[in-house]
């Protein structure tokens, strides 16, 4: 198995329950693992929670952490993936002040060009989101970070996996038991 | 709480009635067949004590001396019964007492249930008086844990509780209950639970894996086998038994195994791990097929992975697929219900015999008895080893009787010398090693086993973390053997200080209080034997008693345990002095 530090992307689906998300940061902190980014939210299946987690660690400790995740109870499955092997975005909100909106021309070619959605714009400030990549991500703050920026926030990785994802199926085999 | 994520069964052992959640806890630890429990009353929990009294003649709860007795009288209880062990306490310092308890379950697998009392839930967050966040603080050694904040989850939560526990690889299990949903109604109906849908206890056996063993096995020259106690704790004892007959291999155990396979069996080779025997730790890094038998490859167990066992293609059977490559590679993983697994497994072996690879086996541990067990269980020279006293035990006791050790010297003697005809009788903390375990587990042993003879074999350290316990042996009249194996040392540490760090006896030194004297305070017989001429005697006197009985044995002050395999060290590199 290649011993290489590696981007992993790990699902974990699991119930809805109070309590799993220290369950699961204790098996990365018992490890030294340290997280890059954390989401949870509704899966596809009603009910059922999906957490997207992205460590550098070697396929080794991947495949480790992955068998202790599907031990706890509430887990449902868990799986690794490399980069290639899903689709991956980020989102990203800029606030910056609106006069400059219209004193820096340059500002609305960036926009322009880079996709970037104006969320709200009022008298103070302006809101601005885009989703991509983490290089599409830096490369627009550092645009703007030319011209001056009040807030800037980035959301964890949100990914979804090329393969299929037999969750449902071990929820209805385990129904028709 | 999902009540979708529990199967629903159409056994209902109880119809709808209207009672309060004390009174349904209750109810459900009986429905699950919970005669014992041990616990310690306080604050949180008093609503629950209060129904304990108005059903003590269908419960039976024993009162210890500290929560952390609880735990380990329950661990002693579910490891000699293979019941789930139940331990409650109070909120706050009560629930944290369990903690050591709690971590010793999770690492050795013990099925353990415990029940902790918890502030109103108005009052969570609040800092209230006992109030202790006991679900966050136990929530890395437990197979599972849930605060329940209202009445009317009581009985699923306490279901799915006892399944976890007792399903799979067994665990410990905490339930955290409030005062208020303690005291609120509900309207009680129990059902057992059958099924979580997100934990699968026993994966099945993949049939092919099974033949991929059975060929490797088939194929060896120099087979050895190393079961754990994945086998006691799957009743795969008779199977196993069946498979090293068939098959001829020499089997080895390590010390959470020991008592699965009779000491006298003569393809039994001993111990396995850093005080094991010498022919299997040498001749691990010998054979040519190592089969792994519920076990999961403890550092105590391989010395340095770098060099365990290279030579030889790797069978893993584990219920557990996280144990699966985790410290060693296997060539194949047999993942499944050890019983299951071998019952699959024996009708692929042939039968065969490996008389001159057994002889390897033979020869090594002719030197080991000369140059250490000898000396440690017959010794010549002045001043009682802990290793004569252990063969008295196995004489006055026929190796009947349940040995329940504590940590440090002792127990690795204990484990060594200790003659196991039953299974389920080696009752000691293996992977958390924890000191004052033996004292409590002992009670809970015996009380789930009274018609065993139960034997406590201690340090003089260890006994002092936990002693209070003498209380509970004294109020319960549970008749336990307690051995007190008395150096003056921590003898483990001062056996490490000695040979790794110079002699430099640091803290280790104790000076020990009228230990006799203690246990008559609590009306327990005692004696103490400082001389080898008292010794037999001493200990055929303690095993006739019909009663607890205190033995304290003084032995040799610098004694050490071997062989050894130093910290880090190949398993070949087992030293015998």
């Amino acid at each position: 198995m290649n011993e290489d530090i590696k981007t992993f992307t790990i699902s974990i689906y699991t119930e809805n329950n109070i309590g799993l998300l220290n369950r699961i940061s204790a098996i990365f902190q018992r490890r030294h693992i340290n997280i890059e980014s954390l989401t949870t939210s509704q899966s596809e299946i009603e009910g059922v929670n999906r957490f997207v987690i992205v460590v550098n660690i070697t396929e080794e400790q991947a495949k480790k952490i992955v068998g202790q995740f599907e031990k706890q109870i509430e887990v449902i499955r868990a799986f690794y993936h490399t980069d290639e092997e899903t689709i991956y975005q980020e989102s990203c909100m800029f606030k910056i002040k609106s006069n400059l909106l219209f004193e820096e021309p340059q500002i609305q070619n960036i926009i322009k060009e880079s996709n970037t959605r104006i969320v709200t714009v009022n008298k103070e400030f302006f809101v601005l989101e885009k989703s991509g990549r983490r290089n599409e991500i830096e490369s627009l703050r550092r645009d703007l970070n030319v011209f001056g920026i009040m807030q800037f926030v980035r959301s964890g990785r949100i990914a979804v996996t090329k393969d299929e994802m037999k969750v449902t199926e071990m929820l209805l085999a385990f129904n028709n038991q | 709480m999902n009540t979708q994520t529990a199967k629903k069964t159409k056994e209902v052992i109880n119809k709808t009635e209207r009672i309060t959640g004390s009174e349904a806890i209750i109810k459900c630890l009986i429905a699950e067949g919970v005669d014992i429990l041990y616990g310690y009353p306080g604050g949180a929990i008093m609503p629950v004590y209060d129904e304990l009294y108005k059903y003590q003649d269908k419960i039976h709860h024993v009162l210890t001396r500290h929560e952390q007795g609880a735990t380990h009288a329950a661990q002693g209880y579910a490891r000699i019964s293979g019941k789930v062990g139940v331990a409650m306490a109070t909120s706050g310092p009560g629930a944290t007492n369990l903690v050591t308890g709690i971590a010793d379950a999770q690492i050795d697998s013990t099925p353990m249930v415990c029940i902790t009392g918890q502030v109103f839930s108005h009052l969570l967050g609040s800092d209230a008086f006992q109030e202790t966040d006991i679900v966050g603080i136990s929530t890395p050694v437990t197979k599972w844990n849930h605060q329940v904040t209202k009445a009317s989850e009581i009985p699923e939560v306490l279901a799915k509780a006892f399944y976890i526990a007792k399903s799979g690889r067994p665990g410990p299990v905490l339930i955290d209950i409030t005062k208020d949903a303690q005291v609120s109604e509900l309207d009680f109906e129990y059902k057992k639970c059958t099924g979580i849908r997100s934990y699968i206890p026993v994966p099945k056996t993949n049939p092919d894996k099974v033949k991929a063993a059975a060929e490797l096995i088939n194929s060896a020259k120099k087979p050895m086998i190393v079961w754990g106690q994945g086998v006691i704790l799957g009743q795969a004892e008779n199977e196993l038994k069946a498979v090293i007959e068939k098959a001829g291999i020499p089997s080895a155990w390590t010390i959470l195994g020991a008592s699965a396979i009779p000491t006298s069996h003569p393809l039994n080779i001993g111990m396995v791990g850093m005080h094991g025997n010498y022919a299997p730790n040498k001749l691990t890094n010998e054979c040519d097929v190592l089969i792994a038998i519920g076990m999961r490859f403890d550092d105590r167990v391989t010395g340095s992975l770098n060099t365990y066992a290279k030579q030889a293609k790797i069978i893993h059977f584990d219920i557990d697929p996280a144990e699966i490559d985790k410290n060693v590679k296997t060539d194949v993983a047999v993942i499944g219900d050890s019983k299951d697994s071998l019952a699959k497994l024996l009708p692929l072996l042939k039968e065969t015999s490996h008389d001159s690879w057994l002889k390897e086996f033979k020869d090594l541990y002719a030197i080991e008895f000369e140059k250490v067990i000898k000396d440690d269980i017959t010794p010549t020279k002045e001043g009682l080893t802990m290793g004569e006293v252990i063969r008295q035990i196995n004489i006055e006791t026929k190796g009947n009787a349940a040995i329940v050790s504590d940590v440090g010297q002792h127990q690795m003697i204990a484990c060594r010398y200790a003659d196991f005809n039953i299974t389920k009788s080696n009752i000691t903390s293996g992977g958390l090693g924890t000191m004052g375990f033996a004292l409590p587990a002992a009670i809970g042993a015996k009380m789930a086993a009274p018609e065993r003879e139960v034997v406590a074999i201690i340090g003089d350290g260890g006994y002092q973390m936990t002693i209070q316990e003498l209380g509970t042996i004294f109020q319960q009249k549970v008749p336990v053997k307690i051995v007190v194996l008395n150096n003056e040392f921590l003898g483990m540490v001062r056996q490490w200080q000695q040979l790794f760090f110079d002699k430099r006896y640091a803290s280790t030194e104790m000076t020990n209080p009228n230990f006799v004297a203690i246990a008559e305070g609590y009306y327990i017989k005692a004696r103490k034997v400082v001389k080898r001429e008292e010794l037999a005697e001493a200990v055929k006197e303690m095993i006739a008693s019909k009663d607890s009985y205190f033995l304290e044995v003084c032995v040799e002050k610098e004694g050490n345990v071997f062989p050894m395999i130093p910290s880090g060290a190949s398993v070949s590199d087992v030293r015998l002095s």
